[in-house]
Order: structure tokens, then C-alpha cells, then sequence
């Protein structure tokens, strides 16, 4: 990139248009070839730009909403993954469930940004958005509900109690048989 | 959440460790240490006659007989008998055998001279005991035959010395006769007996050596009586000590015909008073008296007079007289003057000439002379030079040639009673330049080597460099404190009453006291050392001050003989203080309680049961004040079949008030019925034992809560006729029964009965848990048995939420006089070997998982792992079971041979195992003591929290520098490769 801004910063002598945005056909020199025929140009103007907003805000919701469901192959993936790795404590299964922990949190983390690309006065994200939360939240459960089939959440006493010391006694006695 | 894991962690790799503890051939001696000792000597012969190695064949207090190097005093070999096997006589036979007469003169053994293998061994019958005597003739043949006499038990028996074939016996005990000499003239062709009947006839007989038959038999009667002492002064004349033991009475026998002359001993010494004893020093013409006092030379002439030779006030010792040549005969005698050894070498017939007079300088913690043994060598110039083999009051061995001590064997340490540690001083400043510059070089070098040795570089000097440097590392035996506090004092106390402080990293003796208070005095006659506890521990207020040790000794055999204290200064091994005699000492019980100069209190039990309050101090009294209520000692009386429970009822009153003396009150106690229980063996917890926590996780994170109390005691009883050997009773008659009581109330916790089992019985106590090992009598198997005892009120803590807000009483102070529900499970399975000892590994913070240390018949010591004896076992675990780390139930222990701690060696005569824990949570030092001493160091779950000794730094320091220069060649590389690319 670098290397190119030397030569941008000199400025351009000379370009060629070749899109032709014109509608008009007096504004051309060139007539138009033999049975072609401007058939946009021939709406009117602002229904045409109001149509493909629509277009547009129609392919962004449909956009958003394929987002939103995206998290949910990843659950089923992940799904699976659990399944394979088994429910004893090894690296593989510990790496499996702390990524099946992390990805539905950075998710989260990240949800304006995902739906960023599709913001719109028209789009109504809200929908989407919950959804993607619902489906994160759920690869989340997920990860904890693993975590515990492993065994380590402490929701059981022994966990709680594991390092507790022995209780003091009040009493204090010696003795035995006679030293010899 | 972390902890859970990582005890999963352990947990699985545990499993898939399979549990081997082992050592590599080249880790041997790196972390352990084994010293051998034969103990005190009894008997020593001489072999030094032939070219070749001149050795000096010993037996010894502790049933060992060994062959000594003379040159260095190293051990040749060495056999040690069993405890009951007591060496009674030893001779050389034929040159080329060791004969020993042992066990009361029942077995007679010979053992090749050279390597010490058992050449034959007879077993000789009696009737009755009696004297022992062995006679080992030096040029007699019987039809070509070398015989060997041997009386005992009554009976004098000729023994083939080739092969240990009985030729013939003869009964002496069936006329009821007690023999007190039997010898044989070299120049004679017959054996002499001599011997009284109802101490007032005197009996000589005269046998034919060939086939046993009475040749001569004389009587002569003796109004006055005799008493035991005799000793033969030639080869026709006795001199015996008459009933009274005042008068002397010297007997010839010549030719068939007995007399006798009296002598009374006031007229020969003349201020003397008390008892006389003859002493057995073979001296050809003379004899030793001993009074209380001193000693006595006395020499019978010719015409059958006594005369007195010299009176010896000092302490003395005096060796059999040895010959020089034919007409010539020399004894040895040695006296103590002034911290000096003075050693004589006297002809026997000539008093006032000396052979050899040596003055040796000597310590003076090697205390009294008590023996001495000489034997002769031809010098070039042909005179005769001797060489002294000293026994000296504190069990030491030496031998003194031309003047100079040329060995000398700390035997001392083969009798351990007790041992404490002390920590090390800690490291100071000051360490000199010139040689932190030298350790440096020194550090360097073997570094390189030990790396050159990890890459395989090593030419095999350089392995055996590496093997020398790690053995011999200056790091394992400084002087100082460590970071993992592996380097320790061992301070031992011996059956001398000497006190030895071993370093624990080479076993090396720091310094050694023989304690004034534990050697004989006026006011205390047969002092022994009891027990030796840490007595002051200096750590943050009171740093400055050596740390202390107490040594409890009694002054007599009997439990209500006087008391004795004495402390020592564990970096000095001076002797601080000491009190002789006090009341009777039958329990020390060391408080929890210290005071603001660290000295821990004790409270001695006499034996009225009276607690006294040690160290006498206001200080301690007013430390003790407001916990004397919740203070209470018990008493085992194994006698009667009594526990008994008794608290304070205020200070004593007896004769004169004591405020430091504690009047017991009764408050309890247990009898067993006397014609069906009799007390084996108690156990309980130690009382520095940490444990880590109270509850126990088990499958299913489920959780228990053991019951974990101090004052709980394990007691074993069996049948009375259970108690004696196995065998002695049928599996119908013999009954064993534990019992788990508390001490301060005298609940009875647990009672257990096994039918057909019976003593011995060897109990641990560690936690909530004790094993115990006995005899089955039905399988005809040792058992061992673990019972876990656990807290049944606290079952009900489980919810969790509670638990996390902290609102539960776990952890509150428990008193036993709120009667704590209790479960016990147990297990018992099959153990291969007989006992003699048994422990369990002790570490710092209790974390670490337990291993037994079993001190084995073998004299070995063998690790197992405490799993094995888990009540929980069974014989198919369900997956939670195997995953908490449950082995599945087999009817036996297992042994592991990689798990015998003590590897190839063997602690000869194991007595006792002791374990410290070391700084370091993994690791815990475990001291064997026997005849011989052996230390290790443990880690019961593998070295966790440290490297091992083998890791390499050099080589990680290396990668890390390889790898920090290749990130600078990189970087610089890529920095030349985007300026290319720039100018491109």
C-alpha cells in the first residue's frame, strides 16, 4: 500500500468513464443501436430509487436473518465435538469445551459488529439480533453443561469442602503404656 | 475448581503410572545413605598368625559376629544372629574356622574364616541351662580328628570340628552338678571338669577325650560354701570366692588329690568393704579381684600363698593373657589417667617390667575403657610389638598400635533408642570470595560435564566424574538450612548413653556427647536413656537461639525408679542442663504449648500418675494455667488389663506443695476380663502429624468427613494363650480384638473381633485410620487389617449453597464430650511377610498421599502405597470408583520389588523407622534404624513440586539462549529481506 501512495499522491493526468449512467438519449451523440430500448428510463425516477431500496433493505433483512442463524450450525458442530470428545478430563475434551465457551462469548461480545453490514432505518434488527443472542447463549449452556459433565463446576459440597481443615479439639490428652 | 482438576490430573496419571516407586542403578546413594555396625564387643580373636589379610574375628552385645579388617577396621563379612541368639563364645578353629557357641550354648556353628559362609552348625541338647564354655584345643587330635569341646546346658559334648558331627557326650546335670571350669591342658591328654554340687562339695573329673568315659573323679567337701565366681589361674589351680565372698579360696588338684587354702581377702587388701567379684581375665598365675572401688592383682606362688601384686584405683581394664613364646606370657592392662589411656603390656610373671607402655590422648566423649584385647606381632628387629583392640564406654571400637589410635568404629550407633531432627542453622553472610570463586569454577565445570553427559558426549572418566560429583556434592551436606529442607540433624540417642548428631545428607557425625547424666554415679546407679524430644524450636522471635533436645532417662529397670533430664544444645551437642534424679518418669506427654522462649512443655507422668510441669518455670505455669481443665493423660496397664483416664485435680500436696505437680482424678477406665484379653499392642496418632483436610471425596463427588482426633487410642488384645509364639495356640483357643477408645472420656468407638488370630500384633495409626497386622491362624497367613473411622454427625453438611456462604459448623472446635457419631469400615487382606516394624510417611502439609513403610523380616523396608488398604475396595469398581483411584479388591497386598526402599541393602537387625517430613510437600526423609542405619529420602507421590535432581539446567539454559539468538537472526533477516522488497 505503501508503495502505491507514492503515485496516487501525484494525481491522475487521464481516465476513461466506460459505465454510461445516462438516461437521457439527447444527452448522447451516439443514437441508440436498432432495438434497444431504455426500458428503466423510462419510470420514473423516484419509484425506481425507492424500489431498489427496498431491494436492498429486503436483502439485508434476509442477510441478517441467515446471520443470526449462522451460530446454530456452529452448535450443532459443537454438538457433535462433545460428543466426541467423551466425558473424561483430557486435553481434548478441555481444549473442546473452553472453545465451546469462548465462541458463544466473543459472539456476544461482538454482536453490533456482526450485524454492522445490515444496519438500515428500514431493517429491523432486533429480531435477528435476539436471535443470534439466543443461539449464542445456547452454544454457552452448552459449554457449561459440559463443564459440568466434566466435573468441574463446584456444585456439589465436595467441592466446597475439599480443603477444609480438620476441626480444633477442645481436649488435649497423652499417655500409654509405661516408657521402657 | 483448579484444585479439582489437578487432583484429577494426579489422579489419571497416577492410574496410568502404575504405581512403580523405583530408583535406577545410578540414583544409588545420591539421596540415601547406609552405615553398618556391628555394635558393642563382647569376645574378639586375633588371626594374624599367616601372611595375607590379618583380621580380628568379633562378636558382639548384639548378636552380630563379623571379621574385622585390622589395617582399617572394615567389615570382611558379618552375620547377625537373631534377637534370642545371643553369641555366648567364639574361637578360631584349625586356622581356617569361626566357631561360635550361641543361643545358651544350644547351637554350635562353625563359619569359613575367609568369606564367613556357615560351614556346619550342630544343635547340642541339655538338660538344664548352666554355664557355656567352649574349648578349642590348639594342637590335639583324637584319631586324626580335631575336636572341639563345647559345655552347655549341663552336658559337655566333643564335636567333630570338620563337620560338626557329635562324637560323644556326657551328662554332668543328671548328678546335679554345676560345672564351673571345663579345660584341657595343652601338655595333657585328658579333659578337666570342675564343678560344685549344692555349693559345698567340689568335684573334679577327668575325661578320656576319645571316647568320653570318666577317667578320675575326686571329691572333696567344702563346709563354707562356695558362691559362682571361679577362675582358673594354671592348670592345677582354682581360686574361688567362698559363700560369704569374703574369703578367698585357692584349690589344687594335682594328681588326682584336692587342696585347699582359705584366704581371707581383708588381709590381703586392706581397706575394702562391699562386694568382691572375681574378674574372668585369663591370666596365668595371677587373678583380678573387683571391688567397688578398684581392682586387684593377686598372684598365687609356688607354695600356694596369695600375694597381692597391685591395687588399681582407677578405672581399669585388663585382656587374657596371650603367649610369646613357650616359657613367655603377656597380658595387657589399661588405665585411665588424666583423659589419657595408658596401655601396659606386662609379662604375667614379671610385674615390675613393661613390654609396652603407650600413652594415647583420647576424647573424652568416648568415656570409661571397658575392654581390651592384645594380640602380638615380631617386629624386623625380632622384639615383640603389640596391638590393644579397646572397647570403651560408649560402645567405640579402637585399635592402638605403636601408640596411635589406627581406627577406631563408632559401634555406638549399632544400639539407636530414639532419634529427633533439629533444623539446621540458616544460611549467614560472610561466605569468603576466594572460595565462592572456587565453587563457581567448580559449578561450571561440572555443569559442562553433566551436560556433555545429557548429550551424549561423555567418555566413560567423564560418566564416572559426573556419578562421583553427584555422589559426593558438597550441596547435600553443608551445614546450613536448605530451601527444601532436606539437610537435617539427626539426633540419636544410643544404648551407651551417648548422643550422635548425623547429618542427613551424608550420615556423617556432626558432633556426638556421652551425656554425664546417662553414665554411673553416686546418686543414680543404672541409668538408661529413654526416649529424646525436640525441647526447643527457635523459629521467628526467638532466632538466635540454638535449638535444644531433651533426653528422658530412668535410673534403674524399674517403672518407679528416679527420673532423669537432661538437655542438649543441638548445634553444639553441649550439654545444657540436666536433672538427677527426680521423680519417676513412666509417660512424657509433649504439650502444644510453648513458651516466649520456644521451649515446648511437657508434662511428665510418674509413676503415681502425677503430672509434672517441665520446664519450671512462672512462664510455663501461667501458660498452662487456663488449659490444665481441658489436659488429660491415660495409662495403659498391660499387666492388669486396665486403661485408666485421669485429668487434674489441682497441684500436688503430698510431702511438700508443688505448684509445678498436678494431682491425677480418676475419671474413667476400661478393664478388660483378664482370663480372655491380654493387652498386645496400642497405637496412635503421631503428634506432629498434619493433616490437610477432613473430608474425604469419594465417587460421584461425593464427600465424607473423616474423624479426625488426637486422642484416640488403638489397642489390640488377644487370648492369653494367643500371646506367646504362632503355633502356640488352635485357632478355636486364640481371639484378637481391637478396640478404638477415646481418651478423654473412655468411649469405647470400635470394637472388632477376629476369631482365630492372634499377637504378634504391629499397628499404625495415621488420620482417621489404622492398620494393623496379626495372624490368622486359619489361612495360616499374616493379615493386615485397615479400619477408617468416619464422622457420621457431620454426614449431613451437603448443601452447597450453605457451604459457599460459610454457614456451617465444620470447622468450629469439637469437644469429644459431645459423644460424635462414628462409623468404622474395614477390610482386612493376606500380607506375605512377618513385621518388624511398621510406619507411615509423614510430609509437611499432609497433602501428599500416604505410603506405609513396612520394616520386613528380610530386614528390608517396603513402601505401599496406602490405596491398597482402602475399607472401599471392591472387587469390581464401577467407573466413578476406578476414576477417584479405588483398585479393584484382590484377597492379598501386593508386593513390588522396585518398591523396597532400601533397594539391594538391608538394615541388619531393624528395629525402628522414623519419618520427618522435609520442607518440600512431595517429599518426606525416612530413617531406618537397626544394627546397621539407613536414610532416604521419599516422595510417596513422585516429586510434584520440584525438578528432579537429574534435569538438566545447563541444557534448558542453552535452548533458551539458541532460541533468543534465533529470533534476533530471524528478525534481522526479515528486516533485510523487506528492505529488498522496498527497493524493488
Amino acid at each position: 500500500m505503501e508503495k502505491g501512495k507514492g503515485v496516487m499522491g501525484m494525481g491522475r493526468r487521464w481516465a476513461v468513464e466506460f459505465t454510461d449512467n445516462s438516461i437521457a438519449p439527447a444527452s448522447r451523440d451516439i443514437p441508440d443501436p436498432l432495438g434497444f430500448s431504455r426500458a428503466s428510463p423510462d419510470q420514473d425516477d423516484s419509484a425506481v430509487a425507492r424500489q431498489k431500496k427496498d431491494a436492498e433493505a429486503n436483502w439485508k433483512a434476509q442477510k441478517a436473518w441467515e446471520v443470526a442463524q449462522a451460530p446454530f450450525k456452529n452448535l450443532m458442530m459443537m454438538g457433535f465435538m462433545m460428543w466426541m470428545s467423551g466425558s473424561t478430563v483430557h486435553l481434548f475434551s478441555i481444549g473442546i469445551t473452553f472453545s465451546a465457551l469462548w465462541q458463544p462469548l466473543s459472539a456476544l461480545q461482538g454482536v453490533g459488529k456482526v450485524f454492522e453490514p445490515y444496519k438500515d432505518n428500514k431493517v429491523e434488527l432486533l429480531g435477528p439480533k435476539l436471535l443470534y443472542i439466543a443461539l449464542n447463549l445456547g452454544g454457552l449452556a452448552l459449554g457449561v453443561w459440559k463443564l459440568n459433565t466434566l466435573g468441574l463446576l463446584p456444585t456439589h459440597a465436595s467441592d466446597w469442602v475439599s480443603s477444609l481443615p480438620p476441626a480444633q479439639e477442645v481436649e488435649y490428652s497423652g499417655g500409654g503404656i509405661p516408657l521402657h | 475448581m483448579a484444585i479439582r482438576t489437578s487432583v484429577l490430573f494426579v489422579l489419571l496419571f497416577l492410574s496410568s503410572a502404575n504405581l512403580a516407586f523405583s530408583l535406577y542403578e545410578d540414583q544409588v546413594g545420591l539421596m540415601d545413605w547406609h552405615q553398618k555396625y556391628i555394635g558393642k564387643v563382647k569376645q574378639a580373636v586375633f588371626h594374624t598368625q599367616k601372611a595375607g589379610r590379618k583380621r580380628v574375628v568379633v562378636s558382639t552385645e548384639q548378636n552380630v559376629i563379623a571379621s574385622l579388617d585390622l589395617r582399617h577396621g572394615d567389615i570382611y563379612w558379618r552375620h547377625v544372629l537373631g534377637a534370642d541368639d545371643a553369641i555366648d563364645a567364639i574361637d578360631i578353629a584349625l586356622g581356617k574356622y569361626v566357631i561360635t557357641l550361641s543361643s545358651g550354648g544350644s547351637i554350635l556353628r562353625a563359619w569359613n574364616l575367609p568369606d564367613g559362609q556357615l560351614v556346619w552348625e550342630s544343635v547340642l541338647k541339655g538338660s538344664n541351662p548352666s554355664k557355656t564354655m567352649l574349648i578349642v584345643p590348639m594342637s590335639f587330635r583324637v584319631d586324626k580328628e580335631n575336636l572341639i569341646f563345647a559345655f552347655a546346658e549341663g552336658c559337655l559334648h566333643a564335636v567333630s570340628s570338620i563337620d560338626g558331627e557329635i562324637i560323644w557326650r556326657k551328662d554332668f546335670a543328671a548328678e546335679s552338678l554345676e560345672v564351673q571350669q571345663v579345660f584341657q591342658a595343652p601338655g595333657e591328654a585328658t579333659v578337666r571338669v570342675l564343678g560344685y554340687l549344692e555349693s559345698s562339695q567340689f568335684h573334679t573329673y577327668e575325661i578320656n577325650p576319645r571316647k568320653g568315659d570318666e577317667m578320675k573323679h575326686v571329691i572333696v567337701d567344702f563346709p563354707g560354701g562356695l558362691s559362682g565366681d571361679t577362675v582358673l589361674v594354671s592348670d592345677d589351680v582354682l581360686v574361688a570366692l567362698d559363700a560369704t565372698r569374703l574369703v578367698l579360696l585357692t584349690i589344687f588338684f594335682q594328681d588326682g588329690e584336692i587342696n585347699f587354702q582359705k584366704t581371707q581377702i581383708s588381709s590381703l587388701v586392706d581397706d575394702f568393704h562391699g562386694l568382691v567379684e572375681i574378674l574372668p581375665s585369663k591370666l596365668a598365675d595371677m587373678f583380678a579381684l573387683k571391688t567397688n572401688e578398684f581392682l586387684v592383682l593377686a598372684r598365687v606362688t609356688d607354695g600356694g600363698k596369695v600375694e597381692l601384686v597391685e591395687k588399681i584405683k582407677e578405672a581399669a581394664a585388663l585382656s587374657d593373657a596371650i603367649s610369646l613364646s613357650d616359657s613367655q606370657q603377656a597380658f595387657a592392662l589399661v588405665r585411665h589417667e588424666n583423659e589419657k589411656l595408658r596401655i601396659f603390656a606386662k609379662p604375667v610373671h614379671d610385674w615390675n617390667m613393661d613390654l609396652l607402655k603407650e600413652t594415647i590422648k583420647i576424647d573424652n566423649h568416648r568415656g570409661l575403657v571397658q575392654k581390651v584385647f592384645i594380640n602380638n606381632y615380631l617386629r624386623t628387629d625380632r622384639s615383640h610389638g603389640f596391638r590393644a583392640l579397646i572397647v570403651m564406654e560408649d560402645h567405640s571400637l579402637l585399635l592402638i598400635q605403636q601408640g596411635e589410635i589406627v581406627w577406631c568404629r563408632e559401634d555406638g550407633l549399632a544400639s539407636v533408642i530414639d532419634v529427633t531432627t533439629s533444623e539446621l542453622p540458616v544460611e549467614k553472610d560472610g561466605v569468603s570470595v576466594s572460595k565462592v570463586e572456587q565453587n563457581l569454577f567448580e559449578w561450571l565445570k561440572g555443569h559442562i560435564l553433566k551436560l556433555k553427559g545429557t548429550l551424549m558426549l561423555a567418555s566413560p572418566e567423564d560418566v564416572a566424574a559426573i556419578q562421583k560429583m553427584r555422589l559426593k556434592s558438597s550441596e547435600k551436606s553443608k551445614m546450613t538450612r536448605d530451601h527444601n529442607g532436606f539437610r537435617k540433624l539427626l539426633i540419636v540417642l544410643t544404648g551407651s548413653g551417648k548422643v550422635f548428631a548425623l547429618h542427613t545428607g551424608d550420615g556423617r557425625i556432626v558432633w556426638s556427647l556421652l551425656v554425664q547424666s546417662l553414665r554411673k554415679s553416686e546418686n543414680c546407679d543404672y541409668p538408661t536413656g529413654l526416649r529424646i524430644y525436640p525441647w526447643q524450636v527457635p523459629h521467628h522471635h526467638a532466632m538466635d537461639e540454638n535449638p535444644s533436645v531433651l533426653i528422658v532417662g530412668r535410673c534403674g529397670p524399674s517403672d518407679d525408679a528416679p527420673g532423669l533430664l537432661s538437655f542438649i544444645d543441638a548445634y553444639t551437642g553441649e550439654e545444657l542442663n540436666s536433672l538427677v534424679p527426680i521423680h519417676s518418669i513412666v509417660q512424657v506427654i509433649p504439650l502444644p504449648l510453648t513458651d516466649s522462649t520456644e521451649q515446648r512443655l511437657h508434662l511428665l507422668v510418674d509413676a503415681n500418675q502425677r503430672a509434672h510441669l517441665y520446664p519450671r518455670s512462672p512462664e510455663a505455669l501461667s501458660i498452662l494455667r487456663p488449659e490444665i481443665s481441658n489436659i488429660y493423660w491415660y495409662s495403659v496397664e498391660a499387666d492388669n488389663g486396665i486403661i485408666r483416664g485421669h485429668a487434674s485435680k489441682g497441684s500436688c500436696s503430698h510431702d511438700a506443695e508443688d505448684e509445678y505437680c498436678f494431682e491425677p482424678k480418676h475419671l474413667w477406665s476400661v478393664v478388660l476380663p483378664a482370663e480372655s484379653e491380654k493387652i498386645v499392642a496400642t497405637g496412635t496418632r503421631k503428634i506432629n502429624e498434619v493433616v490437610h483436610t477432613q473430608a474425604k471425596l469419594i465417587a460421584d463427588q461425593d464427600v465424607m468427613y473423616k474423624y479426625v482426633s488426637r486422642n484416640l487410642l488403638f489397642l489390640a488384645t488377644t487370648a492369653p494363650k494367643g500371646s506367646g509364639e504362632i503355633g502356640s495356640a488352635t485357632p478355636e483357643e486364640s481371639l484378637l480384638v481391637v478396640y478404638l477408645i477415646d481418651t478423654i472420656t473412655g468411649r469405647i468407638l470400635h470394637r472388632m473381633t477376629h476369631q482365630g488370630s492372634q499377637a504378634p500384633v504391629h499397628a499404625v495409626f495415621s488420620e482417621n485410620w489404622v492398620v494393623y497386622h496379626y495372624f490368622n491362624l486359619r489361612a495360616h497367613r499374616y493379615e493386615m487389617t485397615v479400619v477408617e473411622i468416619y464422622d457420621q454427625s457431620r454426614a449431613d453438611n451437603k448443601d452447597v449453597l450453605k457451604l459457599v456462604v460459610g454457614k456451617h459448623n465444620l470447622t468450629s472446635p469439637v469437644s469429644l464430650y459431645s459423644r460424635p457419631e462414628v462409623i468404622a469400615k474395614s477390610q482386612s487382606y493376606f500380607f506375605t511377610h512377618s513385621l518388624k516394624a511398621i510406619t507411615v510417611t509423614s510430609t509437611a502439609k499432609g497433602i501428599t498421599s500416604k505410603q506405609l513403610l513396612i520394616g520386613t523380616i528380610g530386614d528390608q523396608v517396603l513402601a505401599l502405597d496406602k490405596r491398597y488398604l482402602d475399607p472401599r475396595r471392591t472387587v469390581n469398581p464401577t467407573q466413578a470408583e476406578k476414576e477417584e483411584g479405588i483398585i479393584p479388591l484382590t484377597d492379598s497386598l501386593p508386593i513390588i520389588p522396585q518398591s523396597y526402599v532400601t533397594h539391594a541393602l538391608k538394615v541388619e537387625g531393624l528395629r525402628g523407622i522414623v519419618t520427618v517430613p522435609a520442607k518440600l510437600e512431595s517429599t518426606t526423609l525416612v530413617f531406618t534404624y537397626g544394627v546397621d542405619l539407613f536414610f532416604t529420602r521419599l516422595a510417596p507421590s513422585r516429586t510434584y513440586d520440584s525438578l528432579t535432581e537429574d534435569f538438566s539446567y545447563a541444557l534448558l539454559l542453552i535452548t533458551i539462549a539458541a532460541l533468543i539468538v534465533a529470533i534476533f537472526v530471524t528478525w534481522i533477516w526479515s528486516e533485510r529481506k523487506d528492505l529488498q522488497e522496498k527497493w524493488r
